[in-house]
């Protein structure tokens, strides 16, 4: 632990032993506080769902209420994922390329998802979306509902999401090399063709990775669908309100089953997200970590 | 501007772009900050000062500082601890350690709260051994801040080890060398070296330590005046069907958002001078 040093005119320039202090309590402290605090209370709750018989578990998990409610979280992640992607490619295009005036303050707002309550952003856009709201006036005469229909919660998800292809792809598209642009430009090939060989093959590791993390981030959320949602069971009832309306009916084991599986789900996409960025680390247009 | 022409998009397709971009963002950010405010102002200024000052409202506001203040320094002090071990030295399990860290990333905010009612709530692992000595962490402050303490448990630390490891070690082992002590070294070369990365952490840190809902929600057992967060109160004052009061509170947590990406920009940006 003391760092073995030769003390200034020690005549032993050619000895570079020079160790660090505080690796074992900073290694320590790191390990203990993030057993008791995350990884001993997660395995309570593996704990707890084998405390069930096989048959009860399984019901938990399975029954035609939790299966409706996975469709519906599932579908929607992947819808708002799928959007995030469009739109976040399209946002990050036009803030690295294309200067206009107040570049910057829109770069900074891209952020406002990660920076506002989840709960502040569902009360927002059922405001906005409701059927005497700002957007939502003109939406519902055309046979759109948004509140309380599978669309507002992809809609919320959406909002949620909206940072994490941006700022994936973002510092890649920034990195990207014009020359080979210039390169295909000068070969023959078109604007569109250069973007759809050269472009979108640079950016694509970022963009799955942008993707995936909006779609995690998408299948655990709360606050910001629960007010869009209505809430109804077999139609708007999301997996984490699943959880949360057995807790409040003091049906835990119910509740533990079906958090359980989503522990396994966001556990799978954790490690697919570690590979997406190696992938995109040996691609050698690394992500910056854009998780916040 | 882009002044190399065979990269260069014609402008049709720029302002085409930079159009559905700037739409998009619109409807989803600018539209419903806006409407937050309009909602919030209603009935006008005074209905405004009046739904934020209630008993409830600061109750709940000095219940979200007291959570804030708990979890943001626990929370920063584990971040540095973590980033000096992981950027500063090499071990095996270096990388699953990193994939632990984020782990609370990938849980959703719901079972965040649910594996703390599961140990401590009264039917949970613990809970008839606290409830004989009469303590209660479930539907209670501590039950609070554990529940933010799991959720904001990466933000410093994920920010301090990429910017830890591309600074390397050379003036906190030539400060050693010169004859500092460890702990004038940290707080004298490591500290200033590290600080814009550490606000920067700190700031999300903080953000997310007020706003969290799932989580909090869980354990609060939503006691009006004693376990609400400004956040849960919300929740309620919505849900009751007063609106002009619930976007009143709510607009105040905006005002803090807004406030957090200001800083956050910022800071990014003395991070790039440094």
């Amino acid at each position: 632990m003391s760092a073995v040093v030769p003390g200034p005119g020690s005549g032993r320039t050619g000895v570079r032993r020079r160790v660090l202090p505080g690796f074992g309590p900073a290694l320590g402290f790191t390990l203990t506080y993030l057993s008791l605090l995350v990884l001993i209370p997660l395995a309570g709750v593996f704990l707890r769902a084998t405390g069930m018989s096989g048959a009860a578990f399984l019901e938990a998990v399975s029954n035609t209420r939790a299966i409706a409610a996975y469709k519906l979280t599932f579908g929607a992640a992947a819808a708002a994922a799928a959007i995030n992607a469009v739109f976040g490619l399209l946002v990050a295009w036009v803030l690295v390329r294309y200067p206009f005036p107040g570049r910057r303050v829109v770069d900074a707002m891209v952020d406002l998802p990660f920076a506002m309550p989840t709960a502040v952003a569902g009360l927002a856009l059922t405001a906005v979306y409701a059927g005497n709201g700002w957007l939502g006036q003109y939406l519902v005469p055309l046979g759109v509902p948004v509140v309380f229909t599978p669309l507002g919660v992809t809609l919320a998800l959406t909002f949620i999401g909206l940072p994490f292809v941006v700022r994936t792809v973002q510092p890649v598209l920034q990195d990207l090399e014009l020359e080979v642009e210039e390169a295909a430009a000068s070969l023959g090939a078109s604007r569109f063709q250069t973007f759809v060989r050269i472009t979108l093959p640079g950016v694509l590791p970022a963009l799955v990775t942008g993707f995936t993390l909006a779609f995690a981030r998408a299948l655990g959320e709360y606050g910001s669908v629960v007010f869009i949602s209505g809430n109804l069971p077999f139609k708007t009832e999301i997996t984490t309100l699943l959880i949360m309306t057995k807790l409040e009916q003091y049906d835990y084991a119910g509740a533990t089953a079906i958090a359980s599986v989503m522990l396994v789900v966001s556990f799978v996409l954790l490690l697919a997200i570690n590979a997406l960025q190696a992938w995109a680390r040996r691609r050698g247009n690394a992500p910056l970590q854009a998780t916040v | 501007m882009n002044t190399r022409p065979a990269v260069a998009d014609p402008l049709w397709v720029r302002l085409l772009l930079t159009g559905t971009a700037l739409l998009f963002l619109a409807c989803f950010l600018v539209v419903p900050l806006a409407a937050v405010f309009a909602q919030a102002f209603e009935n006008g200024w005074r209905a405004y000062l009046a739904a934020l000052d209630t008993p409830d409202t600061k109750a709940a506001v000095l219940l979200t500082m007291t959570v804030a203040v708990l979890a943001v320094p626990m929370n920063t002090a584990f971040g540095v601890a973590a980033a000096w071990a992981i950027a500063r030295f090499h071990f095996p399990g270096k990388r699953t350690l990193i994939t632990l860290i984020d782990l609370p990333f990938a849980v959703s905010p719901v079972v965040s709260g649910l594996v703390f009612v599961l140990l401590f709530g009264a039917q949970g692992l613990f809970g008839e051994w606290l409830i004989e000595r009469g303590y209660k962490i479930i539907f209670a402050l501590p039950g609070l801040v554990l529940a933010t303490l799991f959720v904001t448990v990466p933000f410093v630390a994920r920010e301090l080890i990429p910017l830890m490891e591309a600074q390397g070690a050379d003036e906190e082992e030539a400060a050693l060398s010169l004859g500092a002590s460890a702990f004038s070294m940290f707080w004298r070369v490591t500290l200033p070296k590290i600080r814009w990365g550490l606000l920067y952490g700190v700031i999300l840190l903080n953000a997310r330590a007020i706003g969290e809902f799932g989580a909090v929600s869980v354990v609060s057992g939503h006691i009006r005046g004693q376990t609400n967060t400004i956040p849960l109160h919300v929740e309620i004052l919505y849900n009751e069907y007063n609106f002009s009061a619930a976007f009143a509170v709510a607009s105040v947590l905006t005002l803090l958002a807004v406030l957090t990406l200001i800083l956050k920009s910022l800071v990014a940006w003395r991070l790039r001078e440094s």
